[in-house]
């Protein structure tokens, strides 16, 4: 199963390979990380994608919480909650495949942010899946380069990851 | 305004520290000049910083106090860490402080550097990096704060030279709030209530306890509840000395070198309560086997992330085991009635007892497990005993009758050859007069062997069994019976002399070659050269097997038995 593991950590050097160790040294999977300070500088969100049974992940929560520098550990998917990813892509944007491009953005609502005579940079936001479709429904020798942030998320309505 | 020096020992002053183990180097001269200005910390000069950690921990280990190491950057600190993961697989409390190359000069590949962090960050309960000296005061004490409090461990923390010698106001905080280490103590009643109802309909119930039990000094309160219940107990190879090896109520150690009486309880136990425990590899064989009966499982642990780790769970209580066996013996105050079937559970308990399967065969050789026997009756069982890693350790644990905690001193989790000696060092600084004696092999005890200097410095009257087969026997024992006897690499040819060695330290030596010399010896160096450390070198039978034996992947019940083979 697919989950999303949101924490809160203090923000030290290394605190984060203290999470990547533990990660590594048990055999867990990451399939994205990202992490960024807080309204709260002292503290850092980190939000992992990870897939694993129930088992691996009831001793994931556990292991990130006996980390000393881990304040709290959430599985965002246990409940209801929302996530976005952010991709930047680079297609080749030359003929007809420059009008192509643009409207195939556009249907995406995708926004085109850097345009040189035969680029595009654009910029999308999402669920990782419509992330995936896009870059699906792209004629794959035009695309030049792909970067994603990997998911962050967030509960819904009260559902709140404070100190 | 003191320097970071001064600091580091005002801390270790406040924290009651008598022992520091260590060994100097230029990174850490500031903390030993402090260090030499003042009586209070003594420190123990070893011969190698392995042997540091070693000694610390061990001395934690037999006092239930911080063991503290001090070691210099590179490595120093790298020779420290079979120590540490050492403590780290036992859950024992320690504070490593090593030195560090200067601030500016971290990661510029100085002399002696290296990432002292991220080398020990895997086998450390937590570690920091000193950047500020202002830091200093408030990580060392978060730093004992750590090690001793939750699941305890090593910490280590890391002091960059130039840090030792600034200068800034001393004040040592006398507690410290983490906002993110936050350990529970309390079990939650409504589980210790649901886990009593569980006991009082247990048909054949067992009571199966590790290390958590010493770690959290509750011996005497795991007797008081054994014997209220009148339940069977097992415990760990940790777990040794939780509760009276010689009470009728104990079955043996359970696992891969378990008693058969032990192994056959657990697997065939209706009810489990698991306390500080783990259910490790070594101690139910194979998974998939032990799940094929049904039971159900209570596991008190402090750490929740060992409950329902390798066995799955029905009534998990995380907290202290001292504090969770305090509110249990409150609800059973009122009067415990076991179940009837019970005393059928002993009955069939008692048959698997009649297979006396620690019994040995005689040998016109000196076998292991006697010379146990005799040190035991020698000692009248109330020694400390060290030990190493392999056949004699295990000898030790199974002959070895532990009535009270704190006396088996050794490394189970990680299995450290090399500990034995340096942990009798550990033990006798935190135990002045106690006989001490330390079970190893030649083998292992080649492994730290250079800390014979040490306990001649500091007159450490460890008495050392080395029970001598030439023979990695753990090595040789599997590899005869499943490697169809190729003994690779398991013999050990060109061993010293190990009597004119441990004289040539300043030591007593002896060689006991026969089995009507092994009391008289062991005597000789208990009483005549009590105050002194005695090497007794024991030719032993170069095929004495350990037995009963669950061998990896089988069953705990699929034991092969002496008798068998």
């Amino acid at each position: 199963m697919r989950h999303i593991i949101s924490i809160l950590i203090e923000n030290e050097a290394g605190a984060l390979s203290r999470v990547a160790g533990l990660f590594s040294a048990r055999g867990y999977n990451i399939e994205s990380l990202t992490v960024a300070p807080t309204e709260d500088p002292s503290l850092s969100r980190m939000t992992i994608l990870t897939w694993g049974s129930d088992e691996v992940l009831e001793q994931i929560t556990k292991q990130l919480n006996k980390l000393v520098d881990v304040v709290k550990v959430v599985d965002l998917s246990e409940a209801a909650h929302v996530e976005r990813e952010l991709m930047l892509i680079k297609v080749r944007a030359t003929g007809k495949d420059r009008e192509e491009m643009k409207r195939m953005a556009d249907i995406f609502r995708g926004r085109i942010i850097d345009v040189t005579e035969s680029t595009y940079v654009i910029e999308l936001t999402g669920a990782s899946s419509k992330l995936d479709s896009f870059i699906a429904a792209l004629d794959a020798g035009l695309i030049l380069e792909t970067v994603r942030t990997g998911v962050c998320g967030i509960g819904r309505g009260d559902r709140i990851l404070k100190v | 305004m003191i320097s970071g020096a001064e600091i580091v020992i005002r801390c270790l002053q406040e924290e009651k520290v008598d022992y520091v183990f260590g060994y100097p180097g230029g990174s850490v001269l500031h903390i030993y000049d402090a260090l030499f200005k003042q009586e209070d910390v003594k420190h123990i000069l070893v011969r190698h910083e392995q042997a540091a950690v070693h000694a610390a921990d061990a001395y934690s280990r037999s006092s239930q106090k911080v063991g503290v190491a001090l070691v210099t950057s590179g490595p120093g600190v790298t020779n420290t860490v079979t120590g540490i993961a050492t403590a780290y697989m036992d859950s024992i409390p320690m504070v490593v402080l090593c030195g560090q190359v200067p601030t500016q000069y971290i990661g510029q590949d100085a002399f002696q550097e290296c990432d002292t962090v991220g080398i020990t960050r895997p086998c450390v309960k937590h570690n920091f990096l000193v950047k500020d000296v202002k830091d200093l005061a408030l990580t060392i004490k978060k730093a004992f704060h750590i090690a001793s409090t939750g699941r305890p461990g090593p910490v280590v923390v890391d002091i960059p030279k130039d840090i030792t010698a600034q200068v800034c106001e001393f004040d040592y905080p006398k507690s410290v709030q983490m906002r993110s280490y936050n350990p529970v103590v309390k079990g939650h009643l409504g589980q210790i209530k649901k886990a009593v109802q569980i006991l009082q309909e247990a048909k054949r119930p067992i009571i199966y306890t590790g290390g958590g039990v010493i770690l959290s000094d509750a011996a005497e309160k795991l007797t008081t509840l054994a014997r209220k219940l009148n339940f069977p107990v097992t415990n760990t190879l940790m777990g040794l000395g939780g509760y009276p090896a010689t009470d009728k109520q104990f079955v043996g150690m359970l696992g891969m070198h378990g008693t058969f009486e032990a192994n056959n309880a657990m697997h065939f136990a209706d009810v489990i309560l698991a306390i500080g425990a783990r259910f490790d590899d070594r101690v139910i064989g194979n998974p998939e086997h032990f799940g094929e009966e049904k039971r159900r499982v209570i596991h008190i642990d402090i750490d929740p992330s060992s409950i329902s780790k390798r066995v799955k769970v029905d009534v998990p209580i995380v907290g202290n085991v001292n504090d969770v066996l305090d509110e249990i013996l409150k609800l059973i105050d009122g009067g415990f009635t076991a179940d009837s079937e019970v005393a059928d559970w002993w009955k069939q308990i008692d048959e698997w007892r009649g297979r006396n399967s620690l019994a040995y065969r005689q040998s016109e050789h000196i076998m292991p497990q006697y010379v146990v026997e005799k040190l035991y009756e020698v000692t009248g069982g109330d020694a400390f005993v060290t030990s190493d890693v392999g056949q004699h350790q295990m000898f030790a644990a199974q002959y070895y009758k532990f009535d009270k905690p704190r006396r088996w001193i050794n490394s189970g989790g990680l299995g450290t050859m090399g500990v034995g000696l340096p942990y009798g060092m550990g033990v006798l600084l935190a135990n002045p007069g106690s006989q001490v004696a330390c079970v190893t092999g030649e083998g292992s005890i080649q492994m730290c062997i250079q800390e014979l200097s040490t306990c001649k410095q500091y007159e450490l009257p460890i008495k050392i069994i080395n029970l001598n087969n030439g023979m990695l026997g753990m090595v040789r024992q599997w590899q005869e019976m499943f490697y169809s006897k190729r003994y690779s690499q398991s013999y050990v040819t060109s061993l010293p002399d190990f009597v004119k060695l441990a004289e040539s330290y300043g030591h007593v030596g002896m060689r006991i070659e026969r089995p009507e010399d092994v009391e008289p010896a062991l005597r000789k160096a208990f009483t005549e050269y009590k105050d002194r450390l005695v090497f007794m070198d024991f030719i032993i039978d170069p095929g004495a097997n350990v037995f009963p034996m669950v061998a990896a992947g089988k069953g705990l019940t699929e034991m092969i038995l002496a008798e068998d083979i």
